[in-house]
């Protein structure tokens, strides 16, 4: 059987890095769906600047590492004098790589909006930002909802990154552990357990509001 | 509804329980296998099988400056534990160049030794009462002892500094991370995957100062001026070459080539050639 | 910043050569991701009675897991019960059994884009079940299921950096060596390292956006 006692005596660490992750996570959550709205509408916007702006960030941030995105915050922009703890590299980190899908998966949800809707508002003397608005926006959000919550998922897996510039989640805790206890087995199950807690649910979530809202339409 | 999906993830959840009880039957087997193949390794000893193979692989650090640092331009590492091993597999095997370094990390190096990747370890490794139960280990090959590393100007001038308010950087796996945490309990101490990773942290100002043997510390401070590594060390850190459990026939060729390097002079040569103690 | 010291002929050397081993590794990961997948993908299909469900669980399990936890597991777990790999098999193995997970969702919801009245016609043509599934459902399903195979393919190229963590020579090692010598080779190196994966990746996605357009 597993060790238990490992469980039991570390549960402090165990349990701090699992509030941690949660903090992180929904820190990111909500920061970088207010970017990736943003940036979903930069790319869409009728201002040619405005998309230039939208697709050189989401092309790049999706096609380079998110570790990439963590060191350079955490080790390269000291050396630019703006110094971040490893918690706050952190989040800025998943914030942004997180953005870049969010927004792709925004823009997806509007343009899957019929565009004579557009125009019906637009004629019905909207303007632009109040058809996005009170039109578009809350008809894509229902189209939005499933990969969304997919991309919380990634954002929470994603968090264990944060080991590696001691930010206090649960992999480093489980890191730091198993180096004290010399068990690294047991350790990573229990933390694989704390991760699942998470992401399982959310994946339950996830699959029943695509049943859910693909009936709806 | 709940459709099929969700009754599988459901049945998931249920699964983990049972995960639970298999990993349990797998440590019982472990340890008959590990028995086993104890066993098995008095039929084919350590020196035979390096001796066999005609080459040694050891086990080395890679970011560590004066013990084992990779020189990106010629991909080769170099340092005081490099030059160590070449005269050892000279001694053993007649050659200095019958060697295969490996790069290790003071977490993946045990491992690495277990699965046998490596045949012998020499990294910077602390001999201690918790490795003996993993490894064996070779006479003490070089005295170190743990310190701390500071910018200079820092108010840190001692490890009785170390308060609340102070960061302090260390690498996972390493003893110094534990032993920091003994001698000053209040101090914020931050862990990193390796060397490289926790100075590059401390000169980018993630934390205060950064604790390991002041061995390692002197090289990172010859790397950039404006480090230091303060006086006197707060733990004794002896060296150790570390082997297989029960490689007593490889542990005791090792012993003799290092009690030979330090009677002909060669010991004295690599030293000072790397450690140049201010 | 030192732009010039950082970009020394040595040092891009370095990183290409570090790069070349992201890429095999990526390209060794795929190739056994796209056989597990493919069979745990066109199993749980086939709606195998036990099996497909066994294999759900693990799927689900796996995608719900991070991978750099794998990556620690399979490296550093394993062994504890006897199981040793190197460092290039650990990290293979690791990037294996989460893109297998991946692909094998990609497989099955391509095969399931095939109409179902196909596979009648094909069984009341006399083939078999497993006929029926290689000669006329998967050559189908398969052109649906190469964009999001090349998509996978980016993300494994960004995922293998991950194993940094266990010392594998790939491209964000080396850059992370470089790193170490000077502070200020940092942002310079991270700039270039940066556009070394986007130019490869994005080549990769205007790839996959030219399939999926055929493929409409």
């Amino acid at each position: 059987m597993l060790d238990f006692t490992i469980l039991s005596e570390n549960m402090d660490m165990f349990m701090e890095g699992f509030k941690t992750t949660l903090f992180v996570s929904f820190l990111a959550l909500i920061s970088s769906f207010v970017l990736g709205t943003i940036l979903a509408i930069f790319r869409i916007a009728p201002i040619k600047p405005l998309n230039w702006i939208g697709g050189i960030y989401v092309e790049f941030i999706r096609n380079i590492p998110i570790l990439i995105i963590l060191f350079f915050i955490f080790t390269g922009l000291p050396v630019l004098g703006i110094r971040l703890s490893g918690f706050t590299a952190g989040t800025i980190a998943l914030t942004v790589y997180t953005a870049a899908f969010i927004a792709e998966a925004i823009r997806a949800g509007i343009m899957a909006v019929p565009k004579g809707q557009t125009e019906a508002a637009r004629s019905s003397g909207l303007n632009y930002v109040q058809t996005m608005w009170y039109v578009i926006l809350p008809q894509a959000i229902k189209i939005v909802i499933p990969p969304l919550g997919n991309q919380f998922i990634n954002l929470v897996k994603n968090s264990s990154i944060l080991t590696i510039v001691a930010a206090g989640e649960l992999m480093y805790q489980g890191d730091l552990i198993s180096s004290r206890t010399f068990v690294t087995f047991d350790v990573y199950i229990f933390v694989a357990i704390f991760y699942l807690i998470i992401t399982i649910p959310l994946s339950l979530g996830v699959n029943y509001l695509e049943k859910h809202l693909a009936k709806s339409n | 509804m709940f459709n099929k999906k969700n009754w599988f993830m459901l049945m998931l959840i249920a699964a983990l329980t049972l995960v639970l009880a298999a990993c349990g039957g797998d440590d019982k087997k472990e340890s008959d296998s590990d028995s086993s193949s104890d066993g098995e390794k008095t039929a084919t000893s350590a020196l035979e099988t390096v001796k066999a193979n005609d080459k040694i692989v050891w086990g080395v650090k890679n970011d560590t400056k004066l013990f084992g640092l990779k020189n990106p331009s010629t991909g080769e590492v170099e340092g005081f534990d490099i030059d160590i091993a070449k005269e050892i597999t000279a001694i053993i095997l007649g050659d200095p160049s019958k060697v295969e370094f490996k790069e290790v990390t003071s977490k993946t190096r045990i491992p690495m030794l277990n699965n046998g990747e490596i045949d012998a370890i020499v990294a910077t490794m602390t001999i201690t009462e918790e490795r003996r139960q993993e490894v064996d280990f070779s006479d003490v090959y070089f005295e170190a002892g743990q310190s701390l590393l500071v910018k200079k100007g820092s108010p840190i001038k001692s490890v009785e500094d170390l308060d609340a308010s102070t960061k302090v950087l260390a690498v996972k796996g390493s003893t110094s991370a534990i032993n920091i945490r003994e001698k000053a309990p209040e101090a914020q101490v931050l862990e990193f995957e390796n060397y490289a990773e926790a100075f590059t942290a401390l000169k980018a100002g993630q934390g205060d100062t950064l604790t390991t043997d002041n061995s390692i510390l002197f090289g990172m401070a010859s790397d950039d001026s404006n480090y230091e590594v303060l006086d006197g060390t707060f733990t004794d850190e002896p060296y150790g070459i570390a082997m297989k459990k029960g490689s007593d026939d490889f542990v005791k060729a090792v012993n003799d080539a290092l009690a030979e390097l330090k009677a002909n002079g060669k010991y004295d040569e690599i030293y000072e050639k790397w450690i140049v103690l201010e | 910043m030192d732009f010039i010291g950082a970009y020394s002929p040595d040092h891009l050397v370095f990183l290409l050569k570090g790069f070349w081993v992201t890429i095999k590794i990526a390209a060794v990961s795929i190739f056994f991701s796209f056989i597990i997948g493919g069979l745990v993908g066109t199993l749980r299909y086939a709606k195998v009675p036990v099996l497909s469900q066994v294999l759900a669980v693990l799927v689900e399990l796996v995608r719900n897991l991070p991978l750099l936890l794998i990556i620690f597991f399979v490296y550093f777990a394993l062994p504890e019960i006897g199981i040793k790999f190197s460092i290039t098999w650990s990290a293979i193995i690791a990037l294996t059994v989460f893109e297998s997970a991946m692909v094998s969702e990609i497989i099955r919801s391509g095969l399931n884009s095939v109409h179902k009245g196909q596979i009648e016609a094909g069984r009341s043509s006399g083939l078999s079940y497993v006929q029926t599934l290689w000669h006329i459902v998967l050559p189908q399903g398969i052109r649906r299921m190469v964009p999001p195979i090349v998509s996978q393919f980016i993300s494994l190229l960004k995922d293998t950096s991950l194993a940094v963590v266990i010392a594998l020579p790939e491209l964000m090692h080396h850059a992370q060596v470089i790193n170490a010598q000077n502070i200020n080779y940092i942002v310079p190196i991270f700039l270039f390292v940066s556009v070394m994966y986007f130019v490869v990746n994005y080549a990769l996605s205007l790839v996959a956006r030219r399939l999926e357009l055929k493929v409409q």
